[in-house]
């Protein structure tokens, strides 16, 4: 790409699509740290600049937690506004959502809550009618429509200006912490692409959360504050840290548990998370937590919208249907992973893919026309678990409440004990069960499109289902049969012993922990959404128990899944490598292969490394003592050998292409006449990392998990035998699992 | 020294950006006691002949209680104390200041980037080639072939390089953003590399 013209890019910055050398970035770090310190005592001026640059990282959390907060306050309040206006708007202010709008209103109505004269339905608007056959068909033809123009608005946006904007966010993000570098992925078009896109989509009714892209969004704001300090922007190992920070923030915001999210970055996002960075996450998700707080979206003082207080006991005979939930979530999540992969692959290879735009839009057509009948999918996804999650009072008047009261009572309403089920709640359970049909099934095709989609919210929407209609289930069996064994200890005629709300709450932990195989950071999260320490045993049983069904089937999550979909180089540290292989087994070359391609230190000419170079695509070469001896000297990078010699050829004196090329302190003895000689131990790797071709691969595998290796160079008695690189410890990993070695695609 | 020139106008720029964001949102917060944007709202179930109500006031946290909402009291004497146990009242505030001005900022983003999407996808090629003649939009379509946005960055690059000035690095910055958007569309949309 001559005719670019970019500035000459120094030595140290690495290529798109390629992995960081993790050492290098800490020793420079280090140097950086020590030159600062020794500069320090020379000057007050220089002290203060030591001093700013220690507190540069506070600056850059504190930073980070404003931007998060504020953009997933303006999310939440766009969403909340968008989706309402799929079914009316507001007389009084257009910039009012339902709720806002009756508000003030003095004409609401116990029966009627949700009514007010100044919030008009489309029907209502259009054709002037509130009730009835045509009413009901133009709200549904509107909704449909505004459905499909926010969604083909967004995957318009999505492809013309910033199309990493698309997916979820997480795989890629997890791949970049590990060392990948993606250019552009966490960028400012990105950023303000993904956020203005992930509203509208939303709010177009779909089957997808807003967590996931919430992380990648606040990801992005981490790179964009980064890069206003050298400090972070000039070392890639140290934006590392700043990222994963980045990520606690986002979960921070998106759920309002700054704990849950430092413990997401911890255990789902980050590969090294030194000590350090776990205070620096902390300080950025209270910080985030708090400007979102501060900007109060929910008109209460609470961050995220189903937040629930009640502290109802729960019994141990009820953790029988607990951990059956937790089967049911391990099941799901089995599935889901699965049914979802196959169809992203089906989109990777055939014709699917070449249509992005019309796919979204057909599967928002069919999820709006399926959805607006049933009223439990045609509200909003948060809405919904919101509604499941809450206890019936006395004073909730939606369908799930609607127990049989006994007319003669004198105590309170909300002092009754268990009570039989109304029509209402018949009626509910079989609208539960379609929608909680219906949502396992377009959740597999929406995950995954051409437009920021997360996965928390539908899991967890999936699992409030089943756990409510278990836990109404196993309310009225109570009722009807209190003479029976199990309940007749805890569960006498007259007390108000299950509370479905708790068992929608562990049915969605455990349906979100089947999907995403989380552990410590699910229950956190869930104990702080809800705010009581005493469903701790319950959630845990059931989030363990969705693991543990989970892992029988297969061990990846729903994002190592779409990682080696992908085909990035991510080497998990979760993974065991327990086969008895040698490092001779995977070295390159094999044999039948052409032979190492190598240099030497003081006998090549400048041309023949430069055809060298273009004949083969290797990123770096070993530098040994010459073709016979075959000792190892160290490793020179490619990019770093093409920028050298070409920066030699514009700059220096009588390089041509006769020059040697020389990687020793002291130049070779030359003839008298010879061109002038090309010195570059500059760029030469003195401690290339060797093991012996005996080396178990199990400590290979640990050594280049631990250090961040790229490469590494297999030597018998002191003889260089091969190279082993990241690709091909993952190919062999891939192929002693029996899956498909060439599905690595990048280096 | 004119790449730290620009470095530090972008710095500049983004950090008076920041602040603007920053002091309006503390602004924001600030005003966020409107008058009826603070509520106590009471909700009172069905109590023997008396249907079910909902009573809203605008009065302090510490007033936020059946007796000081519910006006007229349906009931009388003995009864109150056990219709007001039957209430459940809840103090809510929210700031109707802060929902319009960020309801409004985002429809004039979207709105910006729909033009934006708009004159480059349609205006700008019909502009371009109206301008350019019809030998450039040829190599053009080569270079590309079907018809994506940015087709003529390539060339429009290539031109521009000889003036240096104001005018011409911002047009320069908008087609390297334009190729690389490109390259980020060819990866995701058509070779189903990265995001797939």
């Amino acid at each position: 790409m001559d005719f670019l013209d970019e500035p000459f890019p120094d030595v140290g910055t690495y290529e798109d699509f390629h992995t960081i050398d993790w050492l290098r970035e800490k020793s420079r770090d280090t140097d950086r740290h020590r030159k600062i310190t020794s500069k320090s005592k020379e000057s007050i001026w220089e002290f203060i600049k030591s001093l700013l640059d220690a507190w540069s990282g506070w600056v850059v959390m504190l930073l980070i937690g404003l931007l998060a907060g504020t953009l997933a306050g303006v999310i939440d309040l766009a969403v909340d506004w968008m989706t309402d206006l799929k079914e009316g708007v507001c007389l009084s202010a257009f910039w009012y959502s339902h709720e806002q709008c009756c508000w003030t209103s003095n004409e609401t109505t116990f029966e009627d809550r949700d009514k007010c004269p100044l919030w008009q339905k489309w029907s209502e608007l259009l054709v002037n009618q509130s009730e009835g056959a045509s009413a009901y068909i133009v709200n549904y033809l509107m909704y449909i429509l505004w459905a499909l123009l926010f969604a083909f608005l967004a995957v318009s946006l999505v492809r013309v200006f910033a199309p990493y904007a698309c997916g979820s966010g997480i795989p890629e993000i997890k791949t970049i912490l590990s060392g990948f570098i993606i250019r552009g992925y966490l960028g400012k078009w990105t950023l303000l692409i993904k956020t203005v896109t992930l509203v509208l989509v939303v709010s177009s009714g779909l089957s997808l959360g807003k967590e996931g892209p919430l992380v990648h969004v606040a990801c992005c704001c981490g790179n964009f504050f980064s890069s206003l300090f050298s400090k972070y922007s000039k070392n890639e190992g140290k934006r590392r840290e700043v990222l994963s920070a980045a990520a606690a923030a986002g979960v921070s915001v998106a759920f309002g548990a700054p704990i849950g999210g430092v413990l997401f970055s911890l255990e789902e996002v980050s590969y090294y998370f030194p000590l350090k960075t776990l205070w620096r996450s902390f300080f950025a998700a209270l910080v985030a937590a708090f400007t979102l707080r501060s900007i109060n979206p929910f008109g209460n003082s609470r961050l995220v919208l189903f937040y629930v207080e009640y502290h109802t006991p729960w019994y141990m005979a009820e953790l029988f249907p607990f951990i059956l939930l937790g089967v049911f979530g391990g099941l799901w999540g089995t599935l889901f992973t699965r049914c979802n992969i196959a169809w992203c692959r089906r989109r990777k290879t055939t014709r699917l893919g070449k249509y992005p735009v019309l796919e979204v839009i057909v599967v928002t057509a069919i999820t709006a026309i399926i959805a607006y009948p049933n009223p439990y999918t045609r509200q909003s996804t948060s809405e919904l678990i919101s509604e499941l999650f809450n206890d019936c009072g006395a004073l909730e008047s939606s369908q799930l409440c609607d127990y049989i009261n006994d007319p003669n009572m004198t105590r309170p309403v909300d002092d009754i004990p268990d009570r039989p089920a109304g029509v209402g709640v018949y009626t509910a359970m079989w609208q539960l069960a379609l929608a909680l049909i219906f949502k396992i099934v377009i959740t597999i095709f929406t995950f995954g499109m051409k437009i920021p989609s997360g996965l928390f919210i539908p899991s967890m929407a999936v699992g409030a289902m089943a756990g409510r209609m278990v836990g109404i289930g196993v309310e009225q069996l109570a009722y009807h049969h209190h003479d029976w064994i199990i309940f007749r200890n805890w569960c006498r005629p007259g007390a108000d012993c299950v509370t479905p709300g708790l068992y929608a709450m562990v049915g969605a932990a455990a349906c979100l922990g089947g999907v995403t195989r989380m552990t410590v950071s699910l229950v956190v999260i869930m104990f702080e959404l809800t705010g009581g320490l005493e469903y701790i045993v319950p959630l845990m049983a059931a989030a363990v128990t969705s693991k543990w069904v989970a892992d029988a089937f297969g061990k990846e999550g729903i994002y190592e899944a779409h990682i080696h979909l992908n085909g990035y180089p991510f080497l998990d540290v979760k993974d065991e490598f327990t086969h008895r292989t040698l490092a001779t087994d995977v070295m390159r070359p094999r044999r039948g292969e052409p032979p190492l391609s190598v240099l030497t230190q003081d006998s090549m000419t400048v041309e023949d490394v430069e055809t060298l170079i273009k004949e083969t695509d290797y990123n770096g070469f070993p530098v040994v003592v010459s073709r016979d001896s075959e000792r190892l000297i160290g490793f020179a990078q490619r990019r770093e050998l093409i920028l050298a010699i070409k920066n030699a050829r514009q700059r220096q004196e009588g390089i041509v292409s006769n020059s040697i090329m020389y990687f020793t302190e002291e130049p070779p003895e030359l003839p008298a006449n010879s061109p002038h000689p090309l010195k570059l131990r500059r760029i030469l790797n003195l401690s290339p990392f060797t093991v012996t071709d005996h080396t178990p691969m199990e400590t290979v595998v640990d050594i280049f998990r631990k250090l961040g290796l790229r490469q590494c160079l297999v030597t018998r008695s002191g003889r260089l035998l091969g190279i082993i690189t990241k690709k091909d410890v993952l190919r062999h990993m891939a192929q002693m699992a029996n899956q498909d070695p060439e599905s690595i695609m990048f280096n | 020294m004119p790449s730290l020139c620009w470095g530090l106008l972008r710095l500049g720029s983004v950090l008076g950006v920041s602040c603007l964001a920053l002091s309006s949102l503390v602004q924001l917060t600030a005003a966020a006691k409107n008058f009826e944007d603070v509520r106590c709202k009471c909700i009172c179930p069905p109590y023997k002949d008396n249907p079910g109500h909902i009573y809203n006031k605008n009065i302090s946290q510490k007033d936020c209680d059946c007796l000081h909402v519910v006006d007229p009291m349906p009931v009388l004497g003995p009864d109150v104390e056990a219709y007001c146990l039957r209430c459940e009242c809840k103090y809510e505030e929210r700031s109707s200041v802060t929902i319009k001005v960020t309801i409004i900022i985002y429809l004039s983003i979207l709105g910006l980037l729909l033009l934006y999407m708009v004159y480059l996808t349609l205006v700008e090629p019909i502009l371009k080639r109206r301008l350019f003649g019809h030998s450039q939009l040829i190599q053009s379509e080569d270079d590309i072939g079907d018809h994506q946005p940015f087709a003529n960055a390539h060339d429009v690059l290539a031109r521009s390089r000889s003036r240096p000035n104001v005018l011409n690095k911002v047009e320069y910055a908008q087609q390297r953003w334009k190729l690389q958007v490109q390259e980020q569309r060819k990866s995701v949309f058509d070779r189903h590399v990265v995001l797939s």
